[in-house]
């Protein structure tokens, strides 16, 4: 099989199902000419002509809008957003148009369409543009949202929405594009709303998604060392969100640790861990504990982003508090 | 940080113990795990070990004295440390006997840590174990995580009694454990160490899980709405048709306009004896039960592909002739599948007629949330005996089926009275 990046696995997803479905069409802020700003739509181009890859201006809310008009006609728009910090722009058209023409129109229009971008903190970019929206958008009926770790998932999971006959949200990342795993190169996909066990392990379940998953791994790698063996699982999709795989676990386990990205107040590990007090409340040998971004805006200096940030090393000592070994 | 030495409870059901001997004098050095003392229970004589490293500061219980479960018996701490906050509360101290260590950056390694609770000796003291906040006398609840508890109520275990080695004296797993494997299977001779016995865990081999199809998911939920929760008690009895053949032969004998069958009888019958017994034309709503003054009589019609209840609204205000056309007017609506919600929801009680499938007598399964449901058998000619006297009668027998959790057998008879009269004296029906 061959190993390639996270980003040429996005983009041979986005060629195939393109040639498979001449209804699929891509559009934003430089996946033209400029190849994509982070070159997942790389040859697109040059291979389909510019009917079917469209460069924009710097407009997110009116490419958005003409994402959902084109969708309700029956095209298939994958709508690629520089980074979602810049789809706050475009919220409006997502939530209030992708997400509710189906109820809204009594049926009569569906939106097949995706929105896909880079989501949560790069290094050093600061405030702005250092956001994880994945607790805002999971939280909007109507919408489906995936969020791929390794260059498999991003494949099978971008693949499955653009297939989607309902407005899928992809967030991938930046510190992903280069990241670089085994990706076949034959037709598959992965089910969206279905989670998965990324290593297995009967002392406590770690559940994340994204670019966290690769947070996860490394705290159970470190976790092994001293004879704990984590169960690392990978939510994949987080609306809707797989709750009956996290919930198998920890009734082995006892004990969960949620990693994710965004901060903490509403954020994807209240979720689960709402599903968890409810669905396994008789397993529990300890309070689940979550992990997650400090609650500030990104700090701009290294060392404090380093701080703000959830890792490896966080999510060892919160494995350890839930265990009673601290 | 000093480790407190308490009365533990050694077999599931001891409430206190006999220090017999001690085995350690003060100003010892103990281990983790050396045994401390012999502890008298209820079964046998047991060890007591020490929880935690350092010396044997104190010993606050003399050999012979008798201590309830979570006593404090001695305290093990560094030998220059400061104690005296622990003995002066001694008789106090109960249910907590450590405290959780605050995070470290250097940690033992995990089977270390998992073996026991964290006495750090090389910690300062400056701060006073926090006082527990559940109570101090034995009457407090004890903390303890829902598995903790889910696997002491499988077990047999006092949570109260258990020492909780999690924060704040929480009970957890490990506790459970290591009390399952405390406990003496049987009374082992005085002073004989127990061997350990194998801990009872739920496991393989115990059960076999047999996953439910969806079919059976529905049938059990559905079937448990009935049969399961509602305690079902049936009243069976015969009426006597005569009066009422010889209403309805009268009546057509005036007109086609005035032909009607038994069951509209039946229907108009049993509506209005519900009337009198809103104790029986009632809904059962888990916290009350509701009494409905007015009837509407749902009445069980099959369709292709199982039955709907039809209801006839206001059934007891209703004349046989409006009863009769209305029942036949929904049994082919609800063939059609052409009824409207509001016409098959809401009834207070409901008839099952099955006699036209020549089926004598029946049960019939109450619709919650009604108490009570009316199965009707065939009408048919039989011999009964009347005055001495073998005669032929039209008779038809109905068996009422009735939600003992709001009707009593009684009240279900004499429900069962007061439709015997109306039936046997149809002319009531017509008043």
């Amino acid at each position: 099989m061959a190993i390639i990046t996270y980003r040429d696995a996005l983009n041979q997803a986005l060629r195939e199902e393109m040639q498979r479905d001449d209804r699929v069409f891509i559009m934003g802020e430089e996946v033209g000419i400029y190849q994509g700003a982070y070159k997942v739509s790389k040859g697109l181009l040059q291979e389909f002509g510019e009917m079917r890859v469209v460069d924009t201006p710097i407009t997110e809310l009116g490419f958005a809008g003409v994402g959902v008009g084109a969708a309700m006609v029956g095209l298939r728009p994958v709508i690629e957003f520089m980074t979602w910090n810049f789809a706050l722009l475009a919220l409006d058209q997502v939530v209030n148009s992708a997400a509710k023409m189906l109820s809204m129109s009594g049926g009569q229009f569906n939106i097949p369409m995706v929105f896909r971008g880079p989501n949560g903190a790069a290094l050093q970019l600061s405030a702005q543009h250092s956001q994880a929206w994945e607790s805002w958008l999971a939280h909007i009926p109507g919408l489906k949202v995936v969020a791929p770790g390794t260059p498999y998932d991003a494949k099978g999971l971008l693949k499955s929405a653009i297939r989607d006959d309902n407005p899928v949200l992809v967030l991938e990342g930046e510190m992903l594009y280069n990241v670089k795993g085994e990706v076949p190169e034959s037709d598959y996909t992965i089910p969206i709303g279905k989670a998965q066990v990324k290593r297995e392990g009967d002392h406590v379940t770690i559940v994340s998604y994204g670019k966290m998953i690769n947070v996860a791994n490394q705290a159970a790698d470190q976790l092994a060392k001293d004879g704990i063996r984590a169960e690392v699982i990978d939510l994949l999709t987080l609306r809707p969100l797989d709750a009956e795989t996290v919930c198998a676990s920890v009734r082995k386990t006892n004990r969960a640790v949620v990693v994710e990205e965004g901060w903490e107040i509403c954020g994807m590990g209240a979720q689960i861990a709402d599903y968890v007090q409810r669905d396994c409340f008789d397993d529990l040998d300890a309070p689940v504990l979550r992990v997650h971004q400090a609650d500030v805006p990104m700090p701009y200096a290294k060392n404090l982003e380093r701080a703000a940030k959830p890792d490896a090393q966080k999510t060892v000592a919160a494995v350890r508090q839930v265990l009673y070994l601290d | 940080m000093a480790t407190k030495v308490t009365m533990e409870a050694l077999s599931p059901t001891m409430e206190e113990g006999r220090l017999v001997k001690w085995l350690k004098n003060e100003g010892d050095p103990v281990a983790k795990g050396d045994v401390l003392a012999e502890v008298e229970t209820d079964k046998a004589v047991m060890e007591l070990t020490a929880r935690g490293d350092g010396v044997l500061r104190a010993r606050l219980a003399a050999e012979g004295d008798t201590r309830p479960v979570g006593e404090l018996l001695a305290v093990i701490g560094a030998p220059d440390e400061n104690i005296d906050a622990l003995t002066k509360k001694a008789p106090a101290a109960a249910l907590t006997p450590s405290e959780p260590s605050p995070p470290r950056s250097e940690v033992p390694s995990a089977s270390q840590a998992a073996a026991a609770p964290t006495p750090a000796a090389t910690m300062p003291t400056s701060a006073p174990p926090s006082a527990p906040t559940s109570g101090g006398n034995g009457g407090g609840r004890a903390r303890s995580s829902p598995l903790a508890r889910r696997l002491a109520s499988e077990r047999g275990l006092d949570l109260a009694r258990l020492h909780g080695s999690g924060p704040g004296g929480r009970v957890i797993r490990r506790d459970i454990e290591a009390a399952a494997s405390a406990a003496p299977v049987t009374a082992a001779p005085p002073a004989v160490r127990p061997a350990p016995p194998v801990p009872r865990t739920a496991g393989a081999g115990d059960f076999e899980d047999i996953p439910l199809t969806q079919i059976r998911k529905t049938i059990a939920r559905r079937l448990a709405e009935s049969n399961g929760p509602i305690p079902t008690f049936f009243l069976t009895a015969d009426f006597d048709l005569t009066s009422v053949r010889e209403l309805r032969e009268r009546m057509i004998a005036l007109g086609d306009e005035f032909k009607v069958s038994y069951n509209d009888i039946l229907l108009k019958a049993i509506a209005t004896a519900l009337s009198r017994h809103p104790e029986v034309n009632a809904h059962w709503l888990g916290d009350s039960i509701r009494h409905h003054h007015r009837v509407h009589l749902g009445m069980a019609v099959a369709v292709e592909d199982g039955l709907i209840t039809p209801i006839i609204a206001d059934a007891d205000r209703k004349r046989i002739s409006e009863i009769a056309r209305e029942s036949r007017e929904l049994a082919k609506r609800a063939r059609e599948r052409k009824l409207a919600p509001g016409e098959y929801t809401g009834a207070t009680a409901t008839v099952s007629n099955l006699g036209m499938f020549g089926i004598d007598e029946f049960t019939a399964i109450i619709n919650p949330p009604e108490v009570a449901i009316f199965a009707v058998g065939a009408v048919g000619d039989v011999p009964v005996v009347i005055d001495g006297a073998l005669v032929v009668r039209t008779r038809v027998r109905i068996t009422m089926s009735c939600d003992h959790r709001a009707v009593d057998g009684a009240t279900g008879a004499r429900f069962m009275q007061t439709l015997h009269r109306l039936i046997e004296n149809p002319l009531m029906l017509v008043f």
